[in-house]
């Protein structure tokens, strides 16, 4: 399958007053055309940050991309002039924010919002970018968008204005698409419509997603593959089946059991404890603190990633041998 | 937006009217008679008084009188200048205030906005902090002293610009600078902070993922949302540059209203204190009420939603 | 992926005896996070942290003693003129040199820093009361008290402050404290709208809610709940006060209506040597005019630096 992202050793580092944090710190992962990959992770894990990164969106001072590389369609992104990256903004890449109740300027109408992305990038008339707005609001089911196209964002629900915000976002046929939490500030009704559409946008469009989210329901209804951050690294990695079905990481084991589900009827178990704080990240698995199976070693070293399958792979000290076969001692005894 | 205007409106005739009444009841209560003081020993002066006042008349007529007196536009005679109505200075004075006061105005709000938008586009860097030590500067040099000290170095000891009288533009340089230092230096704080709070904002970063410009996304994106609280206080600063215009008048000698003002003020001409007072409310007070009609028409929530923001 | 080794056994390197279990080690993770401090404190930090604001502090504080001290030091009287030593430069004698009359400009500034602060001061506790009370009680209460306490406010903001204040004075005649007076009878209502904003943002929070439901009285939740969340922009706002009114008083020393002989504030100071500049008497316009900037300054940084200070969005 033909790659259309390939994120390498990624590191990003902000530097505050109390000292730097590393918020990202090597990440890697890849993205095949037309698959939608989510980011899964807890708040301030550093997904967000990796997305933005992508982006070039990291508000730099104070955050910068220490390390690694960004491979969109096999040129480095890291390396491209602040120029060359706004021809990609929008156009190749485009992104979908948190809040819809934010991402609108709440001073332009939407039609303005709509259209300046196509203005700025094709040359078309007005009425051409008009007609092309229509046709996206349409397609993300915006009902009456002639009349709609004049009004500003106030006069649009939180679900219509992410219909909107997709809608921009789609309007110059991106190939990829970033999606950073697109329905965690929407009521759980309109998340539904929104992640179906979603699915609707990728049939007709075609387009690849990343989907950065902590929600584990969003997960299971749109992604192909998942990658599980922890602490500013993928700790996990694998098809939506692989990691719902076969987890390995305890981290992502924690994840599971802390989502309510319908079918077992096990009380949830959630994950004790907080991450490390990133200004002076552990050497080690930085899950180790709220780990039920931490050894000595995770606390001294990082794991690498062992690969499970094609598509699986993990890091952590528990596939070693000598782990399993602890295991196996604690399990006899 | 209807009701909003009306509202505004009632607002305004209620504020006017209070300032109507106060000017009133505090010439009213004056000790002795504001009128008939040592100060004005002309006859005709005091005819003329009292015929304007009908100081005879019990002061609920005086009240009503006065109210209908000044709707009318009719401020009354001056105690100092016998053959002088209030009307005469104003009309004298005040176009020269007027110019001094538009001219001020402009130049403290476009420098402002520049030096805000350079200070927050540069965020601790050193543009940021020359412009915010200048806006320091302003805010704390009373008006009054930055003149003197203008006078003193650029009329005086260099020569570069003349002083006194309002008779060329280059007359104009200094006290539009000194009138406009301290405005300038608060539309530029003013600007710059929330211009940075706006630049945090998630339509900003939004613009960005879109691959506009940077000069579009802050012209089109940042500065329209960044310059809607300027506009809120632009009555609060029409005022200080008023008030202002009083000092700057007297120490450049320039024959404005507000010089008239602080000479009525230190002869105790209780006519022109209470005419002058009553017209310059008049004045910012409708001014207030255009600011406000102004932001109503610029932010477009308010065209809709009826409820107030407070 | 990044890894080629053998699955089995990561990182061969790694010494088998660190494969045994940590057990329970989760504290340690407590002592990572750093001490937690108070908000008064953590605001503290920051301040002391702001070059600028802290230098504005420490003048306003020496500016204080000198107020109450300065005077001490020198043995001249604030009022008694000399009129054969009008005009001294400044000198070992007379530091701040005299002025038309004779007198000593340096016993004159500490005299005039009295004045000043005292109806800065005045004028800012006045305010605050007023404030605190007004908007407490209208953002408290909320409905039909509130819309009519804030239509009040509305209409005294819409009056011409410093107007108002020319013609209470032009009545009252000049005076330490009808300049007090004229000066808060509208200037209060700043710090009532900023009191009510906070106050009813702060009363839907949950633990107001939850103090609420558990029949506390309500001026004990103003006292315990609301207050202390409301001193922040209080005390930034009496920053922005207290320099406003020294200017006002200034401003009303210069168009006739300032504090009368024999006291002297700074404003009163600048004005009887707006003319003696001109013939080359520098100082006495220098000192008085230096101490309101300067004053003015510290309270503008120091205001600015508390603002930065007292944010709880900037914690961390």
């Amino acid at each position: 399958m033909e790659k259309i992202l390939e994120v390498k050793d990624l590191h990003v580092t902000f530097t505050t007053y109390g000292g730097t944090v590393q918020a990202v710190r090597g990440v890697d992962f890849h993205l095949n055309k037309g698959e939608t990959l989510a980011i899964v992770g807890e708040s301030g894990c550093g997904k967000s940050v990796s997305s933005n990164a992508i982006m070039r969106l990291i508000p730099s001072p104070p955050g910068k991309i220490s390390k690694g590389n960004i491979l969109f369609k096999g040129h480095d992104l890291t390396k491209l002039s602040e120029k060359r990256m706004r021809s990609i903004r929008g156009v190749d890449i485009s992104m979908i924010f948190q809040d819809p109740m934010t991402a609108l300027n709440p001073t332009l109408t939407i039609g303005t919002q709509l259209k300046e992305g196509l203005k700025q990038h094709r040359s078309v008339t007005d009425q051409e970018a008009t007609r092309r707005a229509l046709e996206m609001m349409e397609l993300v089911g915006i009902p009456n968008p002639e009349e709609r196209m004049k009004q500003y964002p106030h006069q649009f629900s939180g679900g219509m204005r992410q219909r909107i915000v997709i809608a921009i976002a789609l309007i110059c046929e991106p190939e990829l698409l970033i999606a950073d939490e697109p329905t965690t500030a929407l009521d759980v009704t309109i998340q539904a419509q929104i992640l179906e559409l979603f699915g609707k946008i990728q049939e007709v469009t075609g387009v690849s997603i990343i989907l950065i989210t902590h929600d584990l329901g969003v997960v299971a209804k749109i992604a192909d593959r998942i990658a599980v951050m922890y602490a500013g690294k993928i700790i996990e990695t694998g098809t939506k089946r692989e990691i719902f079905y076969d987890p390995q990481h305890p981290y992502t084991k924690g994840l599971l059991n802390s989502v309510p589900r319908l079918d077992v009827k096990e009380k949830l178990k959630p994950i004790e404890g907080t991450p490390p704080d990133l200004f002076s990240p552990p050497e080690g698995c930085p899950f180790t603190p709220r780990c039920p199976f931490a050894m000595e070693v995770c606390n001294k070293v990082y794991p690498d990633s062992s690969i499970l399958s094609d598509s699986h792979s993990v890091n952590c000290w528990l596939q070693d041998d000598r782990a399993k076969q602890l295991l196996t001692t604690m399990v006899t005894n | 937006m209807l009701k909003y205007i009306v509202k505004k409106l009632f607002i305004m005739v209620i504020t006017l009217w209070i300032i109507i009444t106060l000017t009133f009841v505090l010439m009213v209560s004056v000790p002795g008679s504001p009128f008939n003081s040592e100060t004005n020993s002309n006859e005709i002066v005091q005819e003329n008084l009292e015929k304007h006042y009908n100081l005879d008349k019990p002061y609920h007529i005086q009240y009503l009188l006065y109210l209908k007196s000044i709707i009318t536009l009719d401020f009354g005679p001056s105690i100092k200048q016998p053959n002088q109505t209030v009307n005469d200075l104003l009309g004298r004075g005040f176009p020269i205030s007027f110019e001094l006061g538009i001219v001020t105005i402009i130049v403290a709000v476009i420098s402002g906005i520049i030096l805000g938008i350079l200070a927050a586009l540069r965020h601790n860097g050193i543009i940021d902090y020359l412009a915010m030590g200048i806006a320091v500067l302003g805010i704390s040099i009373p008006n009054f002293i930055l003149a003197t000290l203008l006078i003193q170095k650029l009329a005086v000891d260099w020569e570069i610009f003349p002083v006194a009288t309002w008779s060329s533009p280059l007359h104009m340089v200094l006290p539009v600078l000194a009138l406009a230092t301290g405005p300038m230096a608060i539309i530029a704080r003013l600007t710059r902070s929330t211009m940075l709070e706006v630049l945090t904002q998630d339509y900003i970063k939004m613009a960005r993922a879109k691959g506009l410009t940077p000069w579009k996304i802050i012209v089109k994106h940042a500065l329209r949302n960044a310059l809607m609280p300027v506009i809120t206080i632009m009555g609060t600063l029409l005022a200080g540059i008023l008030t202002g215009s009083f000092v700057i008048e007297q120490i450049f000698a320039i024959p404005g209203m507000g010089k008239y003002f602080v000479e009525s003020i230190n002869h105790r001409d209780y006519p022109v204190i209470m005419g002058t007072t009553v017209f310059y409310s008049a004045f910012l007070i409708i001014m207030l009420f255009l600011v406000d009609i102004a932001y109503g028409l610029l932010d477009p929530r308010m065209k809709v939603n009826k409820k107030e923001g407070e | 992926m990044k890894s080629n080794q053998n699955p089995q056994q990561l990182q061969n390197k790694v010494p088998d005896e660190w494969f045994t279990w940590r057990g329970k080690n989760r504290h340690e993770q407590e002592l990572v996070s750093r001490p937690s401090l108070s908000y008064w404190k953590d605001a503290w930090r920051r301040l002391r942290k702001n070059f600028l604001a802290m230098s504005g502090l420490i003048f306003l504080i020496l500016l204080v003693l000198m107020a109450i001290f300065g005077p001490i030091f020198s043995p001249y009287d604030v009022n008694t003129t000399d009129y054969p030593n009008q005009y001294q430069p400044p000198s070992s004698e007379h530091w701040f040199g005299t002025d038309s009359h004779g007198r000593d400009v340096f016993t004159r500034t500490w005299y005039g820093a009295r004045i000043s602060l005292f109806v800065g001061f005045m004028a800012a506790l006045i305010d605050v009361t007023i404030g605190i009370i007004w908007g407490g009680f209208s953002g408290y209460k909320g409905g039909r008290t509130d819309n009519i306490m804030m239509r009040i406010i509305e209409i005294l903001y819409g009056l011409p402050y410093l107007l108002v204040v020319i013609l209470l004075l032009v009545v009252l005649g000049p005076s330490l404290s009808t300049i007090i007076i004229a000066l808060t009878v509208t200037g209060w209502v700043g710090m009532a709208r900023i009191v009510r904003g906070q106050v009813m943002q702060i009363k839907n929070y949950e633990y107001v809610l939850a103090s609420k439901s558990f029949g506390t009285k309500t001026p004990r939740i103003i006292r315990r709940n609301l207050l202390p969340n409301t001193m922040g922009p209080i005390i930034v706002q009496m920053t922005l006060t207290v320099p406003s009114a020294i200017f006002a008083e200034a401003f009303l020393s210069f168009i006739g209506l300032g504090i009368q002989a024999p006291y002297a504030s700074w404003g009163v100071m600048a004005n009887d040597s707006l003319g003696a500049i001109l013939s080359g008497n520098w100082w006495t316009l220098f000192f008085p005019a230096f101490f309101i900037s300067f004053t003015m300054f510290a309270f503008n940084v120091l205001g600015d630096g508390l603002q930065d200070a007292l944010d709880p969005k900037l914690r961390k």
